[in-house]
């Protein structure tokens, strides 16, 4: 996904810059609301990512010009403030979604799938693999055609693994992705959603295979 | 030595007890338990009827009536103010003066309308005029004089007639003359004239109004003029030649007073026998022979001067006001 | 709480009450003046009469002295006593008398000496009562004759004590008139005077939270410099307000960006390494980051829930859709734990009430309920009427028994919240919300198992 990040701070631009780049979305990064503008005018971006505190002034006037477009690309906002100092609702202004930093980027995750399942627009292509196909902005996993119900987790862990067929996933690594931080789980909590996963994939031409002592992989059969 | 105080005292009291009553009469039982002892000008026949009645309702009283002259009582009444208990008298300047001097009690609950009380101390209860009294052969030949001028006219008319038979108070000897007299003056100028055409036609003068009321009714004398009216009527019943005429120009008219002596030992008692003589007289019963005339409202009497009872009355018993009137009045009456 | 509530303030006095009681105070003193002032002057009036008379008396006594063929002849008249009658029946006594010789009246008189054509007056007491005595003299030339007459009289004073009493009476009726005058003017007066005041009180008191504007409603002058202090402590105020929260907001801008920074490398640096002890390490770091951000964030929403619940911005709410719209932006966090959010609600559940603080009531709730659910389990978020109430209902462990009713008190956290973030705050935050909207926060173990928190308004 193409995102335009609009933060102020180089520090965390480049952090959130570099963990996006770590799940595969591309970034551009502007520093100041003309530069925002300027970015969002000429090129094309799946979601914006707005800090409401710039030098140059209000994340809010930025929004104001953007839905003065007529643009449908969605926002959210990041803000430093809380709600009830705020007293604004930044929905009414226009934004589809705010998060407040820090924020964990799982919840942006879950929130960018959120707004953008909302919108119906995104450049992401459904991934298929044998006759197993992913929709990630919908969410959506079908087997020969026909739409499996997954739960949040199963199906963020489905999304790790087909997004990187034949990567093996250590069961660290996907823990870190299944669980927030104040979840003190054991790695062995995986083995369950990859046992339910197992089992909706059992009459497809896919499998998770385990490879001992490294993880898990995405396989065909 | 205790012999002779005994003797002195016993001495003492005789004297007290041997001054010359005109008359004396005890009232209620001889052993009742408190003695009132009245002091008094009114011969007795004219309150009997009121005592009898006060000791009827009292029956532990007993009221000891002493009768004298104004002068003699007021005298009496200054040497020995614990020795009586009620003093009424005719004579109102005196018990005014005996009031002023503190001699009497104010009953402050003794009800009575102003004009006929001072002080709440000297109480007036009755209203007598004084009267031209006429033999009735007089009237033979004359209409009966209903004013002083009338009286004057009746005087020229006959001046052989009347010389050395009409007759007044001796104000010298009298005190309710002088009163009379005083007060006739003060009222009208027709007094000097009357006195003048009296003393022309050779005045006899009396001293008190019984003794001239009877000489009234024995012809000696054929007109008397302020002659005391209660008395004369009172004569009057018995003597049918005497005619009493209250002038009607003006009539000087005296109240007999009552006070109670502030040395009394029976103060309470002193009291409800003023209360009971003011309502007697108020109201008297008509059974009753002779009577006093009672005190009217002051509506009833346009033409009666009351003397009023004022401390100014005792201008009369000043001596140079007496010594200046009197000289005046002599040389009036006594030509 | 409470005192801040009722305005607490330290006085002294009351302005009403000094004004009133020295109005009042004043008004006795001056009744009491008028009637020691009327009282005398009438008691002057009285005895001046009294003299007047009695020179009359003594004047018409001398008058009526004269020398005739060289004796002295004095007629009183009449009228010489009869001016001296009185209502109350007064006594009087007098004497005449000749170059210091008796002639008339009561020998026993005390008898001063006074220059011819001078009046002298003394006071003195005979048989119990007061009594006022008059002496004067003539001289009376006739012939050979030279003579002075001298005469005194005097007179009790029981009119003149009645006369008194009767303008006491009367003077103490004035003095009282005056009070009881003076005692309603000062009352209108008060009234008036207090108005101004109790009317900019009010008018202070009606505003809204926000409304820091000066007083511009005239006064009296005399309040002037007070409302002026007042309009530029407003102004200070305001002023320090605005900035304070800036200030708060820059400073969560402030911490919570760098904070922000640091998580996000943090995870991205997680992703990256696999030694178990530095991953714990960074897990610790993410952990305690977001424990101090939540709260710092929820010690702020505290402070402004509690500086705002005297001064809510009460506002008619559909409080369904107000939860609606909360629970679609709080689905996404409950998702990830494969928690449900069900809501249950009427259309159109009304209530009188602060949107935003309602709201946050509500997501301290439900986080707190998405912090102990387990996974794959339900929250079910009821929105109830008559009264109104919202429930939030979890399948977790429950609220620790023994702390249930303390719970809500600021930083107390459950016994069981081992490993998981929170300042302790939300229930209290919550418990602040209901209080200022009239309500109450009820904690509940319910018999089928996990948490209740019924939020009532």
């Amino acid at each position: 996904m193409k995102f335009l990040l609009v933060e102020d701070n180089l520090d965390l631009a480049n952090a959130v810059t570099s963990r996006m780049l770590m799940d595969g979305h591309v970034v551009d990064h502007a520093e100041k609301i003309e530069d925002a503008k300027l970015f969002s005018d000429t090129g094309e971006y799946d979601l914006i990512l707005l800090d409401i505190m710039l030098p140059d002034g209000d994340g809010r006037s930025f929004l104001e010009h953007h839905r003065a477009k007529k643009r449908d690309t969605p926002v959210i906002v990041l803000t430093a403030r809380s709600q009830v100092s705020d007293r604004i609702s930044l929905l009414d202004l226009g934004a589809d979604d705010y998060m407040t930093k820090p924020f964990d980027h799982a919840e942006l995750q879950a929130r960018v799938r959120a707004v953008l399942r909302r919108n119906h627009g995104s450049s992401q292509p459904v991934i298929t693999v044998g006759d197993v196909s992913f929709d990630p902005v919908a969410g959506q996993m079908r087997v020969k055609g026909a739409p499996v119900k997954l739960r949040n987790r199963e199906l963020r862990l489905f999304e790790l693994l087909i997004n990187a067929p034949n990567q093996i996933f250590s069961k660290q690594k996907l823990c870190d992705r299944l669980f927030t931080f104040d979840e003190d789980v054991s790695e062995n909590a995986i083995e369950v959603y990859i046992g339910r996963l197992r089992k909706h994939l059992e009459p497809s031409s896919v499998t998770i295979t385990t490879h001992r002592g490294l993880g898990y992989r995405l396989d065909q059969r | 030595m205790r012999y002779f105080i005994t003797l002195i005292l016993a001495l003492y009291s005789s004297l007290a007890q041997a001054q010359n009553w005109e008359d004396q009469h005890y009232f209620g039982r001889p052993n009742a338990a408190e003695t009132l002892r009245v002091l008094s000008s009114t011969d007795t026949a004219y309150v009997s009827g009121m005592i009898d009645g006060f000791v009827a309702e009292n029956p532990d009283l007993g009221v000891e009536y002493l009768v004298t002259g104004t002068q003699n009582l007021n005298r009496v009444m200054r040497e020995n103010p614990g020795r009586y208990d009620l003093v009424i008298s005719s004579a109102m300047d005196l018990q005014i003066k005996l009031v002023n001097d503190g001699f009497a009690t104010q009953l402050k609950d003794v009800a009575s309308p102003d004009w006929t009380h001072w002080r709440s101390s000297l109480f007036g209860f009755t209203a007598e005029p004084a009267a031209i009294v006429l033999h009735k052969s007089v009237l033979a030949n004359h209409s009966a004089p209903e004013t002083r001028q009338d009286l004057i006219r009746l005087l020229r008319a006959e001046p052989e007639l009347f010389r050395n038979r009409v007759a007044t108070y001796d104000i010298r000897s009298s005190g309710l003359g002088y009163l009379f007299a005083a007060q006739d003056a003060r009222t009208s100028e027709t007094y000097w004239r009357l006195s003048e055409v009296m003393g022309g036609l050779g005045t006899r003068l009396y001293c008190c109004s019984g003794t001239m009321i009877d000489a009234v009714a024995r012809g000696e004398i054929l007109v008397a003029y302020n002659v005391l009216g209660s008395y004369a009527a009172a004569q009057a019943q018995d003597h049918p030649q005497i005619e009493v005429i209250v002038p009607s120009d003006f009539s000087t008219t005296m109240m007999r007073t009552v006070l109670v002596s502030r040395q009394s030992d029976n103060q309470l008692s002193a009291r409800n026998f003023v209360a009971f003589m003011l309502d007697h007289f108020a109201s008297p019963t008509s059974a009753e022979t002779p009577q006093l005339p009672q005190l009217l409202s002051r509506e009833g009497q346009e033409n009666r001067q009351v003397i009023p009872l004022e401390p100014a009355l005792m201008i009369y018993l000043d001596r140079l006001k007496r010594q200046a009137f009197t000289r005046e009045w002599e040389s009036a009456v006594i030509q | 709480m409470k005192d801040r509530r009722e305005g607490k303030v330290n006085t002294s006095g009351s302005l009403r009450n000094t004004l009133m009681v020295s109005l009042i105070g004043g008004a006795v003193v001056l009744a009491v003046i008028l009637y020691l002032v009327v009282r005398t002057y009438a008691a002057q009036i009285a005895q001046s009469t009294q003299d007047r008379i009695l020179s009359a008396s003594i004047t018409s006594i001398l008058d009526a002295a004269a020398i005739r063929n060289d004796t002295l002849s004095v007629e009183l008249p009449y009228s010489a006593f009869s001016i001296l009658s009185t209502q109350a029946d007064d006594r009087f006594f007098y004497a005449i008398y000749q170059d210091g010789e008796f002639l008339s009246g009561y020998d026993r008189m005390v008898h001063a000496q006074t220059p011819p054509g001078e009046v002298r007056f003394e006071s003195g007491r005979y048989d119990g009562s007061d009594l006022r005595i008059a002496t004067a003299s003539r001289r009376l030339v006739g012939g050979s004759e030279r003579t002075t007459l001298s005469v005194t009289v005097a007179q009790t004073q029981e009119n003149l004590a009645g006369v008194l009493n009767r303008i006491s009476r009367n003077a103490a009726l004035l003095g009282f008139g005056f009070f009881a005058l003076m005692t309603l003017l000062s009352l209108w007066l008060t009234y008036a005077t207090i108005t101004p005041l109790t009317r900019l009180a009010a008018s202070v008191q009606r505003r809204g939270a926000e409304d820091l504007r000066p007083v511009a409603a005239p006064v009296p002058a005399e309040m002037a410099p007070l409302v002026g202090a007042l309009n530029s402590f407003m102004g200070r105020l305001s002023h320090s307000l605005d900035q304070s929260e800036e200030f708060i907001a820059e400073a969560a801008h402030r911490v919570r960006t760098p904070l922000a920074t640091v998580r996000s490398y943090a995870e991205t640096t997680l992703q990256r390494v696999d030694k178990l002890e530095n991953r714990q390490a960074l897990r610790s770091m993410v952990r305690a980051i977001d424990e101090s951000s939540r709260a710092a964030g929820q010690l702020l929403d505290h402070a402004m829930i509690t500086f705002r619940a005297d001064h809510l911005n009460k506002e008619t709410l559909n409080l369904t859709e107000l939860t609606q719209e909360l629970i679609q932006a709080m689905r996404p966090i409950a998702e990830m734990k494969d928690v449900e959010l069900d809501l249950m609600a009427h259309d159109d559940v009304q209530t009188e009430g602060d949107a935003i603080l309602i709201q946050n009531a509500m997501r301290n709730l439900i986080d707190n309920a998405l912090k102990y659910a387990p996974f794959e389990t339900a929250i079910t978020v009821k929105v109830l009427a008559n009264p109104t109430r919202i429930k939030v209902r979890d399948y977790g462990p429950g609220f620790p028994v023994e702390e249930i009713d303390e719970l809500a008190t600021r930083f107390r956290r459950g016994t069981n919240s081992d490993g998981i973030i929170g300042s302790g705050l939300g229930l209290t935050i919550a418990s602040d919300v209901a209080t200022a909207h009239g309500g109450s926060l009820i904690l509940t173990n319910p018999a089928e198992g996990g948490a209740c928190a019924t939020l009532s308004l």
